[in-house]
């Protein structure tokens, strides 16, 4: 039987979203089910003086309006960080409380104060605005770098500081510094993104009284997560009877991480009310509450030899985590960060130092990178300026400060378990007609237009899980993940997973990976996740690690199926189970035509009766009935995916206009097991990284107000933003999981904003300008290069 | 209120709603078609396109009174006798999906742009679904999907 791994398979899933019969939450409606709408700050920071729902509630069609002094009265307990983290002093980090509802203060414009809860959505926005709140509006902190010099708006909370956090060695970095020819430094804004999953975040919340019961259906990467929060920390219902299902959801890209304010709210009332109850975000509210991706000020230094050798590195980085600290939101800016800082090099000294600020606008958390993004483009756009300032060629800069063998012991945390730097190098430089650039820049020249080229070469952390890692480095919980696999007694096969698709293909790539290791035809396995009652506690998915964490319990499940099932065949066909092999579907006894095949064996499992015979079991002594196994899987490391990717733009002086007319991407991403979706996941983490570099930014004013609210007004990139990517792999097989594989669904992001800044700095003759490279400021870049060639001539 | 009727999908369907009833909501909640979706309050993300009498339109800023009386083709009444129309069998084989959200409206957009240009370049087709947007594809897989299309239909 040919390897279903490896093989272009169309989706499982298509049918359902191709025909409209995929089941997004607002798509579920409940019997008798009201409808709920939030009462928010207009204000980023203010205090609430007075509520007053009185002429509200007296509105038509209105079931309850409930505030944060319910919230309060019930306990029910507020929204977390799942991360602790330590300062270099030895402190802990100071977070905020962040109740489901504000009772005192507002910390963001958005910020949910009151639930409206009516019999239809319209009379719930209509008394919605009849809530009258009394504020006192105080100045408000928004912009990162000044964050720590603004009032405190935290009680309890000096400077707006969560944590000052280093890693490294100071004194180490020094030496290499005081070792150097030069010091090449670099000032960075990393530009604060809104995730934008196409579908906004929606929930609703049944109860049901006789059972004490609720389910919450709810728009969650990781349902089972989302259930222990609301249990343990919301104290809404004990997990037991708080049943969370994640149905189809539209995108996810981190933002569906945590648990919202609304998901406990609405769980909450609904048993209060006991009535059902639904929300769905219009896209203004998402922008608003969604969390937020990025947003980091950022000074980095490289101390390096005049022949291109790197020495020793600095990064001081502010992030702002916005108005409070979510599940992700601390170890964002620095696990996931500041271990990655330095790249793909091996540099002898480096640290990286982070202070997280708070400020008053929408919590930042973990968006599609996380992390990992902000520190390639951090070094990526150093080593750039340090080619361009040594005057030597940036890809053999690169080359030069690979590491020089795997595993690969980087300077911070991680030891790479494999990779080839070189090879990913090379054939990106091949891939991009590299050395044909020049000619390429001439022709652009001939007609008035600048013309750049960009190079990246990135690793990253990802497979989000070694247990023992992430606790040791402040994770509530261990991060392993669980598969569970069921044999029906005719021979079909259900594989319940802890991870949960948001489009990323689980139906299809896992089903191939357990057709291949059970040898059960695809279409008779199916993949069920996203339902608490239904499948084993798991972990969700984020941080690229279904399939490497996920992806490999399925594996480890299969094997421990293939184990009984050679235990019962062996008594079946008379045999000892060390005779028995597995391929193929088959239980074959060696040398000789005795077989059993995995269906029949798992019949015989479930002990049909029989009225013709004596009853023969085909168990052997001690074994149970059925045919069911699970298995918790958690790696002994993170995997790396790692490559270069390599962009040239055409800028026109005249308008400033800047065009992305090649982008290529070399990737190593391990095994593959569906090229056809692996191509997907880069398409789109390109497009947004793209995205990140040329188009969006999310602009707060002084006053906390979100100046770039919609899509009139962020920009979302279209189809015509972009050329067609050429997309190509190098393979070296990840050493920590059965399958070598490494995880994709991040890489894009990741690169792309370098590779293509690079591009349009080179274009300027290294004028550096922040993301994103508007036509605005490319054009007043272009001005500014004019007036100093005509200096200079 | 008032009595708005349409032909959805080959029915014919009379309802009696309010007066500020987008075509959006008339689908999804009088009719129980949510196939068609809605992403965005300013008609930007086009997830809500579907064909009134044969070209695209947004639903989400459409009122259901304004079009009374005309042809309504949704997602849902896209495939015939069990057999999905081209256009969707095209994005299945080109992994012109990921999350899904989306596809609705941009297998109805693509579907119109055929309709009026049999053979699309590259950039028209790009161009074309300017009023579209996708977060998961990155675009080049639908615009490969809908030169598949193109071929077939």
């Amino acid at each position: 039987m040919a390897s279903l791994v490896g093989s272009r398979v169309e989706r499982k899933e298509d049918k359902r979203f191709l025909t409209g019969k995929g089941r997004y939450t607002s798509d579920i409606n409940l019997v008798n089910q009201t409808h709920a709408v939030f009462v928010r700050s207009p204000h980023a920071r203010a205090k609430i003086k007075k509520l007053d729902i009185s002429k509200a509630s007296k509105a038509s069609g209105v079931v309850s309006i409930l505030t944060g002094n319910e919230i309060a009265e019930d306990k029910i307990g507020g929204l977390i960080a799942g991360w602790a983290i330590r300062s270099e002093d030895g402190t802990e980090m100071k977070c905020p409380a962040n109740p489901p509802l504000a009772k005192d203060n507002v910390n963001f414009v958005g910020d949910p104060i009151a639930i409206v809860i009516a019999d239809s959505l319209d009379e719930a926005k209509v008394a919605a605005e009849m809530v009258k709140v009394d504020y006192k509006v105080l100045k408000a902190v928004t912009g990162t770098a000044d964050a720590m010099k603004g009032d405190a708006i935290h009680d309890g909370i000096n400077k707006n500081l969560c944590f000052d956090w280093l890693l490294g060695d100071r004194q180490k970095v020094k030496e290499a510094f005081d070792k150097a020819d030069k010091v090449i430094s670099i000032d960075i804004i990393n530009n604060r993104l809104v995730p934008n999953a196409m579908e906004p975040r929606a929930c609703v919340a049944d109860y049901n009284s006789g059972s004490d019961e609720i389910t919450l259906y709810t728009t969650s990467q990781n349902p089972h997560l989302s259930r222990l929060i609301m249990s343990a920390f919301g104290n809404v219902a004990p997990e037991h009877k708080l049943r969370v299902v994640a149905p189809d959801v539209g995108g996810g890209f981190g933002s569906k991480i945590n648990v919202y304010n609304e998901d406990i709210v609405c769980s909450w009332a609904a048993k209060k009310i006991n009535r059902a109850i639904k929300w769905v975000a219009e896209r203004s509210e998402s922008f608003l509450t969604d969390i937020h991706g990025r947003d980091h000020v950022t000074h980095a230094e490289l101390a390096v030899t005049n022949d291109g050798k790197f020495l020793g590195f600095k990064n001081e980085t502010i992030a702002n985590l916005g108005a409070y600290a979510r599940v992700f939101g601390t170890v964002t800016p620095t696990y996931l960060f500041g271990p990655c800082a330095t790249g793909v090099y091996d540099i002898p000294a480096a640290y990286s130092n982070v202070k997280a600020v708070f400020t008053n606008t929408a919590p930042v958390d973990a968006y599609r990178g996380a992390g990992r993004p902000e520190a390639t483009y951090t070094i990526e756009r150093l080593v750039e300026k340090t080619a361009m300032e040594l005057g030597i060629d940036r890809t053999e800069i690169r080359k030069k400060n690979f590491p020089s063998s795997f595993p690969f012991k980087q300077t911070l945390v991680h030891t790479v378990d494999s990779g080839d730097y070189v090879a990913g190098l090379d054939k990106a430089k091949q891939m991009a007609d590299y050395d044909g650039f020049q000619a390429r820049k001439k022709d652009s020249e001939s007609r008035g237009k600048l013309r750049g080229i960009g190079v990246t070469s990135y690793f990253e952390a990802c497979g989000i899980a070694p247990s023992a890692a992430v606790m040791s480095l402040g994770c509530g919980v261990g991060l392993w993940e669980s598969a569970e696999v069921r044999f029906n007694p005719t021979g079909q096969v259900t594989v319940y997973t802890g991870s949960h698709s948001h489009g990323q293909s689980h139906q299809t790539t896992f089903a191939q990976i357990a057709a291949d290791e059970l040898g059960v035809p695809m279409e008779n396995i199916d993949i069920v996740h996203g339902d608490t009652d239904k499948g084993t506690f798991g972990m969700g998915t984020y941080g690229s690690r279904s399939l490497t964490v996920g992806g490999i319990a399925i594996v480890k499940a299969c094997n421990k199926i293939v184990e009984k099932g050679k235990r019962v065949a062996a008594k079946m066909l008379e045999a000892s189970p060390d005779e028995v092999d597995f391929k193929d579907g088959e239980f074959i006894v060696a040398k000789s035509n005795k077989k059993k095949t995995i269906g029949e064996v798992a019949f015989a499992l479930y002990l049909p009766g029989s009225r013709d015979s004596e009853f023969k079991s085909p168990l052997p002594e001690g074994e149970e009935p059925g045919l069911k196994e699970t298995s918790f899987f958690d790696p002994a490391n993170f995997s790396f995916p790692a490559g270069s990717h390599i962009a040239e733009v055409e800028i026109d002086p005249d308008t400033g206009e800047v065009k992305l007319e090649k982008y290529t991407a070399c990737d190593d991403f391990g095994r593959i097991v569906n090229p056809m979706i692996v191509e997907g996941q880069v398409h789109g983490g390109l497009a947004q990284g793209i995205g990140q570099a040329l188009y969006e930014n999310a602009e707060y004013d002084e006053t906390g107000q979100l100046m770039t609210g919609s899509y009139m007004d962020y920009t979302m990139p279209r189809a015509d933003n972009f050329p067609e990517f050429n997309i190509g792999y190098t393979c070296t097989h990840a050493t920590t999981n059965p399958l070598g594989v490494k995880g994709c669904g991040e890489a894009g992001a990741i690169a792309a904003p370098p590779t293509v800044m690079n591009a349009v700095i080179d274009a300027l003759g290294g004028q550096e300008i922040t993301m994103p490279a508007t036509a605005e400021k490319v054009w007043k870049a272009c001005k500014s290069m004019k007036k100093s060639n005509a200096k200079a001539a | 209120m008032t009595e708005i009727t349409l032909d959805v999908n080959g029915k014919k369907v009379t309802k009696t709603v309010p007066d500020n009833t987008l075509l959006s909501t008339f689908l999804r909640d009088h009719l129980n078609l949510t196939g068609t979706h809605v992403g965005c309050d300013t008609s930007q993300c086009g997830a809500c396109v579907v064909h009134v009498d044969g070209e695209s339109l947004k639903s989400c800023t459409t009122l259901a009174a304004d079009i009374a009386d005309s042809k309504v083709t949704t997602i849902e009444g896209l495939a015939s006798n069990g057999k999905m129309h081209p256009m969707q069998e095209a994005f299945k084989k080109m992994h012109g999906l990921q999350c899904g959200f989306c596809t609705p409206g941009m297998v109805m957009s693509a579907i119109d742009l055929l309709n009026k240009n049999k053979d699309p370049s590259d950039k028209e087709i790009r161009d074309w679904l300017e009023g579209n947007i996708c977060r998961c594809t990155g675009y080049q897989n639908i615009v490969a999907a809908v030169k598949e299309a193109s071929s077939k239909m």
